[in-house]
């Protein structure tokens, strides 16, 4: 195992002591519980999460500064929301000195270049209190995941209760019972372009990231990067708040969490490159290189 | 006849010797950099002085501020090591013509500061007509007037970016080898931002992220956006171009913009650098 999954303090396989969280948690309730705890704490004074919004599994940025407003955002929806976009508002309108803020690989980038690069993000970098990244392969545009629940798995909106991607399918499950499964051949034409330039899959910028793969259903696999997400988690475990296992006694374990993330890296990387002679003598743009 | 009363030596005006006022503690290898006021609103100069205590130990530790019309005792542009420029050039006025080569002729590193001196910004919409120079219509960034070495765009541009490019700017010109290398690292992006042009928009966000399929939907633009013309409709950011007033923040901020590893990766020790560099 190399790089292809950060830098980090430790890694374990996890879930909230809180059966209330792990209702409606999409694996361990990872996120949720350990905001919950920031929260309590004082370590934050509110979280940027992915809320429900007016229209059936479309997500939205949303400030949470209270366990209610926390426990109503549980649960992963599998397309995009802006949460960075919230990050500037935060301090203002919302008046948060102490930021949590979850979000995709792609997303924990933008909050660390916000924090060396702070072009447009005034007496932002220094308020970041608690950044937790999640794993993730890809995301869909709110227009795919309706394509992909209506079209292809013949199910409204409304009326599913989860969604998941794992085990190599996407599935479905309504709230009646029903179980659809979609092969990621079919869920791959739907994806965001914009992911297949990703070069991070366990959000290797985080303080601490995790994600459904590597544990057994109902864990999440849980990597501690930096020394505040140390400091937070040690904490959250001193305070009861987690039962944790050792990952190296789990199934499936790192191993697979090492062999898709060099999957999507080695994948991505190719497009990287073959961008670079996309065109007749034309290249499309490369940010790893430069802002040209 | 009244007696002639001596004169306190405070008030001889005529027998008093210039005196230059040391510093207590004298640092041997400060850098001499200034601010150079063009057609701006004197945002970023605040900006500068936003970093507080901050600002006080980057003067008493890493930085010789030889020059600032607001500011410092000086009319002439000296020598510099870095000279951070506020403000967009009018060619109509040749003073400011002069300045913006004088700048260029006496500085080692020459920084646009802020959105007018890197595209423009609001003053592209100037067309003259104001008192008491009404003929002074046509402002451009100092880029098109002048080579330009880095950028530091925003509008205004933020305390911290201005602080963490003056610590990387002192490592690069004063620092150990692997400090060199570091703050090489970090100024290029800012650097090629430079090198990149003088015009930008809301637009880059259509041309240059969405448009070449890098776009993902993080919101970094809106968030950067200091007149809230950006929106995201369905994860993809919206910009409303009567609002934009071309400061370039948004791309700037955009991780798909650029986005270095090897500077970004090292976040952590970079920012408790930066933090250790400022106590």
């Amino acid at each position: 195992m190399g790089t292809e999954l950060g830098k980090y303090k430790l890694c374990v396989s996890a879930r909230s002591a809180d059966k209330e969280i792990l209702k409606k948690a999409q694996d361990g309730g990872i996120v949720t519980q350990l905001f919950k705890y920031a929260l309590e704490e004082g370590i934050i004074d509110g979280a940027i999460v992915s809320g429900p919004s007016d229209e059936p599994w479309r997500p939205r940025p949303f400030v949470a500064t209270t366990v209610d407003d926390l426990m109503k955002s549980r649960g992963t929806r599998y397309n995009i929301s802006p949460n960075v976009s919230f990050i500037k508002e935060a301090t203002r309108s919302y008046g948060l000195d102490r930021i949590g803020i979850v979000g995709t690989p792609c997303q924990m980038q933008a909050v660390r270049k916000g924090q060396l690069y702070p072009v447009g993000l005034r007496d932002v970098p220094d308020k970041i209190a608690l950044a937790i990244g999640i794993f993730c392969m890809e995301n869909f545009p709110y227009q795919s995941i309706k394509q992909l629940v209506e079209d292809h798995a013949a199910m409204k909106l409304e009326a599913v209760k989860k969604m998941e991607i794992g085990k190599g399918k996407f599935w479905v499950y309504g709230e009646r019972g029903q179980v659809v499964q979609l092969p990621l051949k079919v869920t791959h034409n739907y994806e965001q372009p914009g992911c297949h330039v990703c070069l991070d899959y366990v959000a290797n910028l985080a303080d601490v990231s995790t994600g459904s793969v590597g544990s057994p259903d109902g864990w999440s696999t849980v990597f501690v990067r930096t020394k505040n997400g140390d400091d937070i988690w040690s904490k959250a475990i001193a305070a009861g708040c987690f039962e944790t296992k050792p990952i190296e006694q789990v199934k499936p374990g790192l191993e697979l969490v090492s062999k898709l993330a060099n999957e999507k890296i080695t994948k991505n990387q190719k497009t990287v490159e073959e961008r670079a002679k996309f065109g007749v003598n034309k290249a499309l743009r490369n940010p790893y290189i430069s802002p040209k | 006849m009244p007696e002639e009363k001596p004169v306190p030596a405070s008030a001889d005006v005529k027998n008093k010797v210039e005196t230059l006022k040391k510093e207590d503690k004298p640092v041997a290898d400060k850098i001499k950099a200034g601010h150079v006021h063009m057609s701006g609103c004197t945002g970023c100069e605040v900006a500068i002085a936003d970093n507080y205590g901050g600002l006080l130990t980057v003067l008493d530790k890493y930085v010789d501020w030889v020059y600032d019309l607001t500011l410092a005792d000086v009319r002439h542009i000296p020598k510099m090591d870095v000279a951070l420029v506020e403000g967009s050039i009018c060619i109509q006025d040749k003073i400011s013509v002069d300045e913006i080569k004088e700048t260029r002729e006496k500085s080692a590193v020459v920084v646009a500061l802020g959105g007018c001196a890197c595209y423009g910004n609001i003053t592209r919409f100037g067309r003259g007509g104001q008192p008491n120079q009404p003929q002074h219509e046509s402002y451009v960034p100092i880029g098109d007037i002048i080579k330009v070495d880095a950028y530091i765009p925003g509008c205004a541009p933020t305390p911290q970016l201005i602080r963490n490019v003056v610590v990387m700017a002192y490592l690069l010109l004063k620092g150990t080898k692997e400090q060199q290398e570091l703050a090489k690292k970090y100024l290029t992006p800012l650097m090629q931002l430079a090198d990149r042009g003088t015009e930008a928009c809301g637009c880059d966000l259509m041309y240059h992220i969405i448009n070449q399929g890098l776009c993902m939907g993080c919101g970094s633009c809106a968030a950067a956006c200091p007149v809230r013309a950006i929106t995201h409709e369905y994860g993809k950011p919206n910009v409303n171009r009567e609002m934009c007033i071309k400061c370039g923040a948004c791309y700037a901020q955009c991780p798909r913009s650029f986005f270095n590893f090897d500077v970004m990766n090292e976040f952590e020790g970079i920012m408790e650098l930066i933090d250790g560099a400022l106590k």
